[in-house]
C-alpha cells in the first residue's frame, strides 16, 4: 500500500512537470512560433502610452529575449530557490515555492492561490456534501420506487437541473432569492470561515444549492442506473433468500455496490471543483480559483495562468488517487500493490 | 377675513416652494442648479438631491481589477475621477455637472500655471498646510519627487508618458530610482518648499492639462516603495486606506489630517468608502436596480443583459442618466491602400455610409451613441459643429454623391478592399458588416477581416506594412480623450509623427503635414479661446482629406444611485462626479 502510495506521488510529480512544460509552452512558445517577437509579448504589459522604447524595456525585464528553455528553466528555478524582482525603490523577494510573479498586479502567484484556495475549498467542499447527500438518496429512492411518481418526479427535476446551466440558474437565484426575497447573501459578499463562521455560511449557501442543484442531478441519475443494475444481481436475491431485512438489502449491498462507480467520478468532479468552480465563482464574484483563473485569462496574465493550472491539476491528479484508495474501502475485491 | 387671506398667502407660498423643491430649479452653494425630481438624465446638467448631510458609507463594484491605486501610474477615467479622494494634484477639473466640470481649478496649487518663456516653463505655487495622513506637511519636492518616479517606465510600464516626452530632463535619465542623485533641475526646480517650476522642452500652452494628472498628486519619497506603493498610497486627500486586499476589495475611511480650510473642492460627506472587485458585471447592474450597490465605478454603463429591463421600464428608465462621452468609434481609411489612395474613392465611402447602420451597430442612440460628423466629440473645448459629406436626411447614405465620387476617382462601377476589426469586439463585427451592406450599394465590395484586439494596433491594424500588404483600406477604431482638450484628443489620432513602421499607433490614415503643423502651433498656444478655435481648424482640415469616418460618439446609460446625494455627471469624467456624493 505504502509502496503503491508513493509510486502515485512520484507519477504525480512527473505529471505536474509535464503539464507545467505543455502549458508554458502554449503561452509563450506558441506565440512566438505564430510570430510573435518579444516586443509584441511585451505589449501586453505596457500601457497605451507606451513608446518602442518602454516596450524593449520591459522585454528584457521580462526575459522574453532569452530562449524559451532558459525562460521555463528559470521558472523551474523559482520554484525551488525562489526568485527576486526589482520594484524600484525596493526589490520584492519571492520565495520558494516561487510559482512565478504576475507583471500586471505586481505580486508573486503562489500567495495569491493560497490565499485564494480556502474560497474554492469551501464552496467544493459545501456543494459536494449537499450534492452527494441528495443526489445519492434521490436517486437510490427513485430506483426503489421505479416508475412511481416521485421516481418520474424527481427524474424530471435532475433533467432540469443538468439541463440548466449555472449561469442562469445562479443569476436566476441571485434575482429572486437575493433581491427579491433577501433571502440570501449578494452576489461578492463572501467572508471567510475564520472571520465570521455565521457569514461565511450565509454567504456560500446560495452558491452551493446551485452548484450542487446541477451535480446531484448528475448523482441522483447515475445513482439510480446503478442501483436498479444493482438491485438485479443475483447476490442480492441470495441476501434476501437468507433473510436479510430489505434495508440491509438495499443499502450494505445495492447502494454500496452502486457506490463504486458514483465514488469514482465524485473524486473527479471534487478536483476539478478544487481547481477552480470558473461559472459559480464568476457568478457569484467569489474570489476563488475559477474567479482567479478567469480574471488572469482575461487580462492575459500569463504567470497567474500558469500558476492556477497547475495548480487545478494538482487536485486532479490527488483527487484520482485518492478515489483509487477508496476503492479498496468501498469494494474489497480492489487490491492495491 | 385677512386672517383667512393670510392663510390662503402663506398656503400658497408653502405650496410654491414644495412645488420648487420638487422640480428642481434652485441652486446649491456652488451655484449649481439643482433637482431633487426623478426622471432620465436628472443629474445630466443639474445636482441631483442636493445635500450637505454628512455620514455613512458609499458601495462601490468594479466588474474588473483596479489598474493600479498608484497616482503615479493609474492611467482610467475612473480611477482619475476616484483618486481625487485620497490625492490632491496640482489643478483639478472642477466637481460640477455638465459642462461646468471642463473647467480647471486649483486644487494642491494656489491657483492654476503661470507660463513664461513663452509656455516653456510653468510654475505653481503649493497651498501651506496641506499635511499627508500622518501629518507632515506637503512639499512642493514631494510633488517633484511624484513626477520624476513617473517618468521611470520600467517601473511604472502603464501609465501616461506626457511628462517624460515634454520636461526637460537630463540626457539618461531613468527615474529617481535608477538615476538616483542626478540634478534634475533642468525640469522640474523647487526654489522653496511651496513653489515648483516645470521646465519643458518646448512651449505647451495647455500645461494645466498636464498638471491636472494624478502623477502630480505628492509622494514622500521615504514612503515610496516602488510598484508596491500601490498598496499602501500615503493620503493627501480626505480620505486614507482604511483596507486594501489586492485584486478584492479595499475600504477608505477619513484623514484625520485633512484640513477643508484648505481645500474649496471636496465636501467629504461620507465617513466611509467600499469598494469590491471583479465583480460580476451582470450582477452589479441587478445590485444597482435593487439598491444594494450604490455605484458601479467604472462608470460605463449597464450591460447588454440589464439594458432592455433597464429602457423597457419607464421607472426604472427615470433612474438613469445618458451622457455622451469624450469618445470616438470611427473608421480610418487607409490612403495608403489604392484605390483609396485617390480622394474622391475615401470621398465615395463617406457619402455610402449608412449613419443609421454604424449607430444601431454599436447600440443603438442610447448606450451606443449619437452620429458624429466631427473628429471632436461636443464635450471638447473647441468643437464645431460641421458636416462636410451629408448623408441624406434620413442619415442612411447619399448614394447619388457616392457614385459621382466613384466616377471622378475613375472607379465607376465600385471596387473592392479590406476592414479590419478587433475580433472579440461584437460592435466593431456588426459594425464592420452594417458598413460591407451599405457600401456595397455603390459597388464598394468589402472583405471583413478580425484580427485578436491584443495585438490589433502592434501587429495588425496599427502596423503600416501589414495594412499595405493585407490591403487594408478601412479599420475600426476609436479614441477616447485623455483629457477634454483638442491636445488630448487629437494628438494621438490625427499626428502623423505618431505613426511607427514598427507598429502600435492607432493613427495609421492620418498623415497631413499641415495637420502636423498646425497641432504644433496650437500646442504652443497659451491662450485657452484661440487654440480651441485651431482644435476645431485641425478637425475640419483632417475631414477635407476624407481619412476617418466619424461613427457615433459614445453614450453611456448609468443608473443613478438611489441613496446617494449629490448626484451628477462630470462631463470631463464622462460618469458620475465622486467627489461630491453624500449619503441619502
Amino acid at each position: 500500500m505504502i509502496t503503491y502510495i508513493i509510486r502515485r506521488l512520484f507519477a504525480a510529480v512527473v505529471l505536474l512537470f509535464i503539464v507545467s512544460a505543455v502549458t508554458f509552452a502554449i503561452f509563450y512558445l506558441v506565440p512566438r512560433l505564430a510570430g510573435a517577437t518579444p516586443e509584441t509579448l511585451a505589449t501586453r504589459y505596457v500601457g497605451r502610452a507606451a513608446t518602442p522604447e518602454t516596450v524593449s524595456l520591459i522585454a528584457h525585464k521580462l526575459g522574453f529575449y532569452d530562449p524559451i528553455w532558459v525562460q521555463y528553466g528559470r521558472w523551474i528555478k523559482g520554484i525551488f530557490v525562489g526568485a527576486d524582482y526589482n520594484l524600484g525603490a525596493s526589490v520584492d523577494h519571492c520565495p520558494a515555492p516561487c510559482f512565478g510573479y504576475s507583471f500586471i498586479t505586481r505580486e508573486p502567484v503562489w500567495p495569491d492561490l493560497v490565499d485564494r484556495l480556502p474560497v474554492t475549498l469551501s464552496l467544493a467542499v459545501g456543494a459536494s456534501i449537499l450534492w452527494a447527500v441528495f443526489g445519492v438518496s434521490i436517486g437510490a429512492v427513485s430506483a426503489l420506487r421505479r416508475g412511481s411518481l416521485l421516481d418520474r418526479t424527481a427524474m424530471g427535476f435532475s433533467l432540469a437541473g443538468v439541463s440548466l446551466p449555472i449561469f442562469f440558474t445562479g443569476m436566476i437565484g441571485l434575482l429572486v432569492f437575493s433581491y427579491t426575497l433577501k433571502w440570501t447573501a449578494v452576489g461578492g459578499s463572501y467572508t471567510p470561515f475564520t472571520q465570521n463562521p455565521a457569514d461565511w455560511f450565509y454567504s456560500l449557501l446560495l452558491p452551493w444549492i446551485v452548484l450542487a442543484l446541477q451535480f446531484s442531478a448528475q448523482y441522483a441519475r447515475l445513482t439510480r442506473a446503478g442501483m436498479l443494475e444493482t438491485m438485479g444481481e443475483d447476490y442480492i436475491r441470495t441476501a434476501r433468500a437468507k433473510g436479510l431485512p430489505e434495508r440491509a438489502v438495499t443499502t450494505r449491498h445495492g447502494l454500496r455496490a452502486a457506490l463504486t462507480p458514483i465514488l469514482t467520478i465524485f473524486g473527479l468532479d471534487v478536483g476539478l471543483l478544487l481547481g477552480g468552480a470558473v461559472l459559480t465563482e464568476t457568478v457569484f464574484s467569489l474570489p476563488g480559483l475559477g474567479k482567479y483563473a478567469i480574471d488572469a485569462i482575461t487580462n492575459n496574465d500569463l504567470p497567474k495562468v500558469l500558476g492556477v493550472t497547475l495548480m487545478a491539476a494538482f487536485f486532479v491528479i490527488i483527487a484520482n488517487l485518492i478515489v483509487d484508495l477508496l476503492y479498496a474501502v468501498v469494494d474489497p475485491r480492489v487490491r492495491l500493490g | 377675513m385677512i386672517r383667512k387671506s393670510r392663510v390662503l398667502v402663506a398656503g400658497t407660498a408653502v405650496l410654491a416652494l414644495a412645488l420648487t423643491a420638487a422640480c428642481g430649479g434652485n441652486d446649491d452653494s456652488n451655484g449649481n442648479e439643482t433637482t431633487t425630481k426623478a426622471e432620465f438624465n436628472a443629474a445630466l446638467t443639474k445636482v441631483f438631491n442636493p445635500s450637505d448631510k454628512k455620514g455613512g458609507t458609499i458601495r462601490m463594484a468594479n466588474a474588473g481589477d483596479w489598474d493600479t491605486l498608484d497616482p503615479g501610474e493609474t492611467y482610467y477615467g475612473y480611477s482619475w475621477d476616484f483618486l481625487r479622494l485620497y490625492g490632491r494634484s496640482l489643478v483639478m477639473f472642477k466637481p460640477a455637472p455638465g459642462k461646468g466640470s471642463n473647467e480647471l481649478v486649483p486644487d494642491l496649487a494656489e491657483s492654476l500655471g503661470t507660463p513664461s518663456d513663452g509656455g516653456k516653463t510653468w510654475t505653481y505655487k503649493i497651498r501651506k498646510g496641506v499635511k499627508y495622513e500622518d501629518g507632515t506637511e506637503v512639499k512642493a519636492a514631494d510633488v517633484k519627487y511624484a513626477v520624476l518616479r513617473s517618468t521611470d517606465k520600467e517601473t511604472f510600464p502603464n501609465g501616461p508618458a506626457y511628462f517624460e516626452a515634454f520636461l526637460n530632463l537630463p540626457d539618461g535619465y531613468k527615474g529617481p530610482y535608477k538615476s538616483k542623485g542626478m540634478n534634475t533641475d533642468q525640469a522640474i526646480s523647487t526654489p522653496d518648499d511651496y513653489t515648483i517650476v516645470f521646465h519643458l522642452k518646448q512651449a505647451f500652452g495647455g500645461f494645466d492639462y498636464m498638471a491636472q494628472l494624478s502623477q502630480t498628486v505628492p509622494v514622500p519619497e521615504a514612503k515610496d516603495t516602488g510598484a508596491k506603493y500601490k498598496e499602501h498610497v500615503i493620503s493627501s486627500g480626505p480620505y486614507m486606506f482604511d483596507q486594501n486586499n489586492l485584486g478584492k476589495n479595499f475600504s477608505l475611511k477619513r484623514n484625520p489630517n485633512w484640513d477643508a480650510s484648505t481645500d474649496p473642492n471636496r465636501k467629504a460627506l461620507p465617513d466611509r468608502y467600499e469598494v469590491a472587485l471583479n465583480v460580476n458585471a451582470d450582477d452589479i447592474d441587478n445590485r444597482l436596480i435593487s439598491g444594494d450597490l450604490d455605484v458601479d465605478v467604472v462608470g460605463t454603463g449597464v450591460q447588454p443583459a440589464a439594458l432592455g429591463r433597464v429602457v423597457g421600464d419607464p421607472a426604472l428608465k427615470a433612474q438613469t442618466d445618458n451622457p455622451v462621452l469624450a469618445r470616438l468609434w470611427y473608421t480610418s481609411i487607409n490612403p495608403t491602400v489604392a484605390p483609396l489612395d485617390n480622394i474622391e474613392c475615401r470621398k465615395a465611402v463617406l457619402y455610402a455610409e449608412d449613419r443609421t447602420g454604424y449607430q444601431t451597430a454599436y447600440g443603438g442612440p442610447l448606450a451606443g451613441g449619437d452620429i458624429a460628423t466631427t473628429l471632436l466629440p461636443p464635450a471638447i473645448p473647441g468643437y464645431q459643429k460641421f458636416d462636410l459629406y451629408p448623408a441624406g436626411p434620413d442619415n442612411k447614405g447619399d448614394l447619388a454623391k457616392a457614385k459621382e465620387a466613384l466616377t471622378k476617382c475613375g472607379q465607376p462601377n465600385g471596387f473592392a478592399t479590406n476592414m479590419a476589426y478587433r475580433a472579440e469586439r461584437p460592435k466593431e463585427k456588426a459594425t464592420a458588416e452594417a458598413l460591407q451592406q451599405s457600401l456595397a450599394r455603390v459597388g464598394i465590395k468589402l472583405t471583413l477581416k478580425p484580427y485578436p484586439q491584443g495585438d490589433y494596433f502592434s501587429a495588425y491594424a496599427g502596423n503600416p506594412p501589414f495594412v499595405v500588404k493585407n490591403k487594408l483600406g478601412l479599420l475600426t477604431n476609436g479614441w477616447g480623450a485623455d483629457w477634454n482638450d483638442g491636445f488630448g484628443f487629437l494628438s494621438q489620432m490625427v499626428d502623423s509623427r505618431v505613426i511607427r513602421e514598427t507598429g502600435g499607433s492607432s493613427n495609421t490614415s492620418v498623415r497631413i503635414p499641415e495637420v502636423d503643423t498646425m497641432l504644433d502651433q496650437a500646442i504652443v498656444e497659451t491662450d485657452a479661446d484661440k487654440r480651441n478655435a485651431m482644435w476645431g481648424a485641425i478637425d475640419k482640415r483632417v475631414m477635407e482629406e476624407a481619412v476617418i469616418m466619424p461613427g457615433i460618439d459614445a453614450k453611456s446609460l448609468m443608473i443613478r444611485p438611489k441613496n446617494l446625494t449629490n448626484v451628477f455627471i462630470s462631463e470631463a469624467y464622462g460618469m458620475y462626479d465622486y467627489l461630491s456624493l453624500g449619503v441619502a
